[in-house]
């Protein structure tokens, strides 16, 4: 192809021209859409503040369910933390693939400094990295994980808990880089492997019969036990700290709950409160 | 005609081909499925026909009423409570998925995935 250079800049000229176009064309309809979309939310948010534009944010649930946990009393209860770990992973069989890499968990333990890294850590208190801190999913008030989920496998219920339905999960795993907490677990590997003689290799706690496993290929964390909360029982890291105190569960947005009380006479912080999701897992330290 | 015999040789070959998965199933006949009767109780969630077209809708409608409504209430059945389960409802009158569920699965050539993660009250608890 023998493409004069005086017909290359002509022909290269014209479609840059019509590009040009097409653009102008593109910026009026985004500008109507805009307008379209302001007129919108004028007209929705009339009882309330206007938020922000490109804000996303979830509407607060009546009820919110939430948890505080007393880092003090898990200290000075050596062990109780790892007995929260395991009824939680005994009653959901959260599977112990034991290496890092393809860990599975639902609660876990970390230190202060990781658990909440923006707090100050200038001249902090070295005792403070020795505390057992219970990490979980925060259920939060403003989840981003709920709005990444394109399934909505994972959906914020009535009860303000964060919840997901395994069946509908893809593992696309959106959800679990929008979690700002890591508190999802993907499943890299089949939990139900056997040995040849039948029995579970991953299930260190054993299994729980009255609880369905989860599939390779599906991402997994704690669903504050609706399953127990619905035949009246505590879920099962709050069961497990007996009459410790060291975690309180209930409706944080009803004001005669023991857990708003809690809140009410104590100090205590979210984990990272700054990204906005309203962590409704709460710490005293 | 011309190579009658050929052709009316062929033409039966041919159709003996076409027709073989019809007669082949007449001849081996395939067992019928027989589900295995549960010995708890008389009377279903919901009734027999309905159950055998449509169970997989009434455990979809479950799942989505339990996981997703909060709604968990017990299903009562002349006096008895039925958990909207397959591994704590259904499974409790018909504890065998070989001799129940896969009965007619296999039958039907249907691989449903619920026992990737669901499990069969007896045995699978070790
Ligand atoms: S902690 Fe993570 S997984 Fe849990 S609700 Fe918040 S964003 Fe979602
Ligand atoms: S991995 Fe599953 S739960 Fe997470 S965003 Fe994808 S579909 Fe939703
Ligand atoms: S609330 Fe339930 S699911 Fe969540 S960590 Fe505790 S025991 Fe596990």
């Amino acid at each position: 192809m023998d493409v004069k250079r005086r017909n290359f800049l002509k022909i290269a000229g014209l479609s840059a021209a019509a590009g040009l176009g097409a653009s102008s064309a593109f910026t009026q309809l985004f500008k109507g859409d805009a307008l379209a979309s302001e007129e919108g939310h004028g007209g929705e948010t009339a009882g309330h503040a206007a938020p922000a534009q490109g804000e996303h944010k979830a509407e607060d649930t009546e009820f919110q369910y939430g948890m505080v946990i007393d880092i003090p009393k898990f200290a000075a209860n050596k062990g109780l933390a790892e007995k929260c770990i395991a009824a939680c992973h005994y009653e959901h069989n959260v599977p112990d693939f034991g290496n890092p890499k393809d860990e599975i968990k639902w609660i876990w333990l970390d230190d202060y400094e990781h658990s909440f890294p923006d707090a100050s850590q200038y001249k902090r208190n070295a005792g403070l990295n020795d505390l057992p801190v219970l990490l979980t999913c925060n259920h939060c008030a403003n989840p981003p994980c709920v709005r990444a989920c394109p399934t909505q496998a994972t959906f914020k219920n009535d009860h303000g808990v964060v919840i997901m339905d395994f069946h509908r999960c893809i593992g696309c795993r959106f959800c679990m880089a929008a979690c700002p907490y890591g508190a999802r677990s993907f499943n890299w590997r089949n939990p139900r492997e056997q040995y040849a003689n039948g029995n579970y290799k991953f299930f260190k706690h054993g299994l729980n019969p009255n609880y369905p496993t989860r599939m390779r290929g599906v991402v997994e964390k704690c669903n504050f036990c609706p399953e127990r909360l619905a035949v009246g029982k505590p879920p099962a890291c709050v069961e497990a700290t007996g009459d410790t105190k060291a975690m309180v569960f209930g409706n944080i947005n009803d004001p005669n709950s023991e857990i708003a009380k809690v809140l009410n006479s104590n100090f205590t912080i979210q984990r990272n409160p700054a990204a906005g999701t309203k962590p409704s897992v709460f710490y005293i330290i | 005609m011309y190579d009658k015999g050929k052709v009316l040789t062929g033409l039966a070959i041919f159709v003996a081909i076409v027709t073989f998965p019809v007669w082949y199933d007449l001849v081996h006949a395939q067992h019928v499925p027989k589900l295995e009767k549960p010995t708890l109780s008389k009377k279903c969630v919901a009734d027999i026909a309905y159950m055998r077209t449509s169970h997989m809708v009434l455990l979809d409608n479950w799942r989505n009423e339990v996981v997703r409504e909060e709604k968990r209430k017990m299903i009562d059945v002349e006096g008895k409570p039925y958990a909207k389960s397959l591994q704590m409802g259904c499974m409790k009158c018909h504890p065998d998925q070989k001799k129940f569920c896969d009965e007619c699965h296999t039958y039907a050539d249907v691989d449903p995935f619920c026992w990737d993660c669901h499990f069969q009250p007896q045995k699978e608890t070790k």
